[in-house]
This record gives C-alpha cells, structure tokens and sequence, in this order.
C-alpha cells in the first residue's frame, strides 16, 4: 500500500490547494500519470504519481489546503492484496462529500488550518515505525516517493538517500501495471473540478521573496563571467532556419541550453543539491528554465535529461514548457526535479545578469543579451562579432571558481562547435 | 486580403500568445515586441501563427520587417498578394 502525497514543488512550498482529482477510486494509476491540479503560489499544478496500482481511497477533498507531505490518495501496488480495501464501517467516506469552494470561500479554509495530519505524523497505513534519515526523508518529498515502499539499507535498516532515489528509479520497473481490479468501492470522482484561480502575483512575489532570501541567508555565492563569441553558432542556427519553415525553426536559445547541459556532464559537481551539510549530485541533467510570467513573476520549471535531447526535440520541450508556464498547466515533476538553473534574459533583455542560486540547487547560469561588439578573432584580426556575456553564480559550500571556470570554458567550446550540439 | 482583415487575424494568432496583448492600442511606427512585451519565442510563435493561419512562407531575414505594427501588416499585404 503506498500513499500518494501532496508534493513539495520547490524549496518555498508549504502548501497547497486540491483543486482537481484526474483518478477516480478503483481506477488504475500509471507512474507519471497526472493524477490531480494543486494550487500553488506557482499557480494551477498538474501532479502526477509516482506509483503503478490501483486507487483505493482519495483522502482529502476538493478545495482543501493541507501541507507538503499530506496523503492526498491510497494506492494499492499491482501485486498487493485487495485486503484493505475491503468495504469497512470505519472508512471514512465523509471527506468526499465535498462543498463546492467558492474562490471567496477558500480563504476561510485556510484560516481553518488544515484537517490531515502533517508530512511528519505517521499515516494509518504506515503505522510501523520506518527509520529515515532528514534526507531521506526531504529527498522523499521531493521525488514523490512514499517511505513505506522504500527498502532501507543504512544503520538498523534506516532508509538513506541513496535508497530513496533507489526506489523512484525502480518503482517502474518493479510494479508492471496488472489488471485493472474490480473497484471495491467505486465512488463517481473525478468530482467537478474547483474552480483554477491562475497564478496570484502578490503570492508568487512572496515565493520568490522566501526563495531568494534563503539563498542570499544561506548560501555563499561565488560570480564567474566569460565573454562567448556567438558567430558560429548563430550562423548555424541561420542556416538550418534558412531551410525550414516557420514551426521547426531553432532559437539560438536551444544551443545554449543544450551546450550548457553536455558541459554540466564533466562538471557533476556543479550540477545537484546542496542537503543537509553535503553535496547531492543530481539524478540527471534537468535544467531549470527560468520564464517570467506576464504580470510578474518567474517560475524555472525543468526539461528532464537535456543532455540526451537532440535540439529539435530541445526546441519542442522549450516551446511547450513557455506555453504551459504562461496557461498554467506545468507538471509538478518540472517545478521539483531540476539540478541546475538557466536563466537567459533574451534579445531584450541587460547584456549580463548575476543570477541567484535556486536553494537547494549548488548553481546557476545566466545568458544575457547577445550584442554586436569589437573582438580580436584567432588570427589576431579586430572584427565585429556577435558576444555572449555568460555568468556563472556558484554555491562555494559545493564548489570553487576553478571548477565554475571550467564549466564557462566547456560551454564555450561548444558552442564554437554547434554541429555537434 | 484587406487590411482590417489582416489586422484581425493578427490580433487573433496574438491573442493565443499573450492574451492580455491590445494589438489595435499599438501605435503603427511602435515595435510590437517592447510595445506588447514578446521575447524571442513569443515572436516565433507569432510567425508560425501566421505562416498557418495565411499559409505564407516567412524566412527568418524578413523578421526585422515584421517588428513595427505597419511593418508588419504590409509585409502580410504583399505576400498575401494585396
């Protein structure tokens, strides 16, 4: 039996708003599928699972708020017994008789506090005592990853970080979805969803604020910045566009963050978390894009493996991800997973930007406007060239300057490459 | 295709990019993309709009003439043969 709870989607999330289920009890669930919307101060987040079973119970209604770690549903594994689910006097049916919230309503929800029991107070279904370290635990939030399902190999069968990250890798691969089972009790969820409230500027202002003043609180932040010629790579960005039409044509945009990831591959260490007193490397390349939000704001949600993604399928991801931060509809995989922060501030934007590190991440880059500016090419020659100023924000826990300096030099090897992007 | 016409469809395709865009309140010699605050991909995506919505071909060195409002919508006369 896992539960599924609600996810931590950031370092300055706390809590969050139910607003939609997607599973109805008795209904298969895949992992990765998009299983329910959370409001959050990031706006409408559409939260998958992390579990292959079959929902057995939602737990908390529509409309409530309840803090990160809440069991939100029960799902029973493909191989588990159907025990639990067996129709009990004691089940509380009662959550699920929802009031419909009203966007004015919601307010007076919050000021109630929540009704569940916190991430920390043991759930009815893990009532045995499971020994976790802080990190693991934390780590657990943040992959989705429900504890009782977690094999501990640490101290007494303590469960690590290491088996943490074990278990989201595996939960796939060790639960082939079985047949759809009999709903023991079948309930006619999905319910009609709360109404979305979009993103709210005033409490996105406030995320960032608690974001930015714990990195500037925590962390001790070295600055790097090298100056990139652009000239090859804009001239291959032009020629491939030259042959295509509009719908697969590349930004220059998707170089950048495609060569920022193969440099981040002999940099490890810049490209992780920083927990509990150490370094955490990343479970792949996922890079954070920062995207500002009309009417204020930026979200950073992430593109998974972009070391792996040839650039027309880099373009697809970066086109759909701008369109769904801006509609609402991210995943809470993108706003929890990425290892490494790129802001860019684009063809309008300052020629440089010092960015701050996203907490618990070790580093960030920033790409500022690409400018037409004098520079001596190899044979010595002054030309005009278009230059990228490029920086690099280092957490000085994690890493030094020599180490950020060799992620700006790769990065600009490649890009003097772009036919090998 | 007429001017007005034109005028519309581009308000239209806009208006899936960045909805709260008043294309009709910006000034014809204003450059749509300070004027209505669209980065490099919003730009992009106003272009394959257009290439779908009017099913005309718009290579890459004609984006400079698409950036003011006039710029934009004789460029799309021409190739819409007006």
């Amino acid at each position: 039996m896992a539960l599924f709870r609600m996810p931590s989607l950031g370092a300055d999330m706390e809590a969050g708003t139910l607003v939609e289920w997607r599973i109805k009890t008795g209904e298969p669930v895949r992992r990765g599928q998009v299983v329910a919307v959370v409001e959050t101060q990031k706006g409408a987040i559409e939260v998958e699972c992390f579990e292959e079973g079959v929902v057995e119970e939602l737990l908390v209604p529509l409309g409530q708020k309840v803090p990160v770690g809440t069991p939100l549903a029960r799902i029973r594994g493909a191989g588990e017994e159907a025990a639990a689910a067996a129709p009990s006097p004691a089940e509380p049916a009662a959550p699920l008789a929802v009031t419909e919230p009203t966007p004015a309503a919601a307010p007076s929800a919050r000021e109630r506090g929540p009704q569940l029991p916190p991430a920390s107070a043991p759930a009815p279904a893990a009532a045995r005592a499971i020994k976790v370290t802080p990190a693991a635990r934390r780590r657990a939030l943040e992959l989705g990853v429900a504890l009782e399902r977690v094999h501990g190999t640490g101290p007494e069968g303590a469960i690590t970080v290491a088996d943490v990250e074990a278990a989201a890798r595996g939960a796939a691969a060790e639960l082939p979805p079985g047949p759809p089972v009999a709903p023991a009790r079948a309930r006619e969820a999905p319910e009609k969803p709360s109404p979305r409230h979009g993103f709210d500027p005033v409490a996105m202002r406030k995320a960032i604020a608690a974001a930015m003043s714990r990195s500037k609180r925590e962390i001790p932040h070295y600055y790097l910045e090298s100056t990139i010629d652009l000239n090859r790579a804009l001239a291959f960005v032009e020629a491939r566009n030259r042959e295509r039409p509009p719908p697969a044509r590349l930004l220059p945009a998707v170089l950048l963050l495609k060569a920022t990831a193969l440099a981040l591959r002999k940099t490890p260490e810049l490209n992780g978390f920083w927990l509990e007193g150490g370094f955490r490397p990343g479970p792949g390349i996922h890079l954070g894009w920062a995207i500002s939000l009309r009417g204020g704001g930026l979200v950073a949600p992430a593109i998974h493996d972009v070391d792996r993604l040839d650039l027309d399928a880099l373009m697809a991801a970066m086109r759909d991800l701008v369109q769904r931060a801006r509609t609402g509809g991210l995943r809470s995989s993108e706003l929890a997973d990425a290892t490494f922060t790129v802001t860019n501030l684009g063809e309008r934007g300052a020629e440089a930007v010092w960015p701050v590190i996203y907490p618990p991440q070790v580093a960030i880059l920033g790409f500022g406007r690409i400018v037409k500016r004098p520079w001596v090419d190899e044979a010595g020659g002054l030309v005009v060239r278009p230059l990228l100023r490029v920086t690099l924000a280092g957490d000085h826990r994690a890493s030094d300057g020599h180490l950020g300096s060799r992620l700006l030099a790769e990065i600009d090897d490649l890009l003097q490459r772009p036919e090998a992007l | 295709m007429r001017r007005e016409e034109l005028e519309r469809v581009v308000a239209d395709v806009l208006a899936g990019i960045a909805p709260e865009a008043d294309f009709a309140a910006v000034k014809g010699e204003d450059d749509l993309r300070d004027e209505l605050d669209l980065d490099s991909m919003d730009f992009l995506n106003l272009v394959i709009g257009l290439h779908e919505r009017l099913g005309i071909d718009i290579p890459e060195a004609d984006y400079p003439k698409l950036f003011t409002k006039n710029g934009l919508l004789d460029y799309l006369a021409a190739k819409t043969g007006q």
